[in-house]
């Protein structure tokens, strides 16, 4: 044991451990043929909305699972169930994101081999999931028509971290007196590249091409 | 973390902690100073000097061929030919550099 002042060199991620168990996870997702979404936004974007619908039509073609991440309760697993989708609540108990550990112990139990797709509904929270790494294969950001149009250059890490960006509540642009190229805009600023599709949950708008891209990377 | 490889390499005491922190690793410098005696209370870091590396964020431009500085975490675009970029080179880094212990 040695009093004389040293230094140690570490150059670790702090989030290290998070990102192994989520390597692990993508392993064991690829070996079992799973797509695995992470969905991000903030509260109230229509999240679960979405993800009712979207359970619901791609449940005709395939079979499809969803985590559902919040704070408390579990109430969004039991809305989501009713499309007839397998559903799991993910109580976090307060934790505003949800961590690979997390997914890993809610699946015990469910044969992986037997889903097409598993969606990942993430916290809603725009900050602090995109740290963390459940091992994804896509990661999706939604925000509302009535959010603002430059809430893309507010949280400029998660749309930058986002491989989809899906506008939701289309249906209520015009009572939002939304801005869509001045979206498109802000959007493309932090992430140039980024698919963006403008949707809604209620009419249908957007819902066709949601779809494809979803079924464009079970073919990947 | 940090008292882990301290007592790993036999210290007593840690007395500073280097860290670099991305601009978009969603990490504000100041909440991880004010949250940091708290982590650190009962450990080998209790009392030690937090050091804060703030990293901006860097693109590659597929054009200019180079990797540029962003002035700005809201405008990927490159610097020199202002085309638009959205490949990051540095921004999302958290990470335990050193340890300076005793």
């Amino acid at each position: 044991m040695s009093n004389s002042p040293r230094m140690i060199d570490v150059r670790q991620s702090v989030l290290s451990k998070n990102d192994r168990l989520a390597q692990e996870l993508r392993a064991r997702f690829d070996a079992a043929g799973v797509r695995v979404l992470n969905l991000l936004s903030s509260p109230g974007a229509g999240k679960t909305r979405l993800l009712e619908e979207t359970l619901r039509r791609l449940g005709e073609r395939y079979r499809v699972a969803a985590l559902v991440g919040d704070l408390a309760t579990d109430n969004d697993a039991r809305r989501l169930a009713r499309s007839g989708a397998a559903v799991r609540q993910i109580e976090t108990g307060g934790l505003c994101h949800l961590e690979a550990d997390l997914v890993t112990s809610h699946l015990e139990g469910w044969d992986l081999a037997g889903f097409d797709f598993l969606f990942i509904e993430n916290v809603g929270n725009l900050v602090c999931p995109t740290g963390y790494d459940l091992g994804e294969h896509g990661r999706v950001v939604l925000m509302a028509v009535t959010e603002g149009e430059d809430k893309p250059l507010k949280y400029p890490g998660t749309f930058q971290w986002a491989n989809l960006v899906l506008i939701s509540k289309l249906d209520m642009a015009e009572a939002a007196e939304f801005d869509a190229a001045a979206a498109h805009e802000s959007i493309e600023s932090v992430h140039p590249d980024v698919t963006i599709i403008a949707t809604s949950a209620r009419t249908g708008a957007g819902m066709g091409e949601w779809m494809a891209w979803l079924e464009a990377l079970r073919a990947d | 973390m940090a008292d882990e490889a301290a007592r790993k390499a036999e210290a007593t005491q840690v007395t500073a902690l280097y860290v670099r922190v991305g601009a978009l690793s969603s990490v504000v410098p100041d909440a991880l100073r004010f949250s940091f005696d708290l982590a650190a209370a009962g450990t080998l870091v209790e009392g030690a000097r937090l050091e804060i590396e703030e990293l901006p964020v860097r693109v590659f431009c597929i054009h200019c061929g180079v990797e540029s500085e962003l002035p700005s975490p809201q405008v990927f675009r490159c610097p020199i030919c202002q085309r638009p970029t959205g490949q990051l080179v540095q921004g999302r880094e958290l990470e335990l550099t050193s340890l300076e212990v005793e």
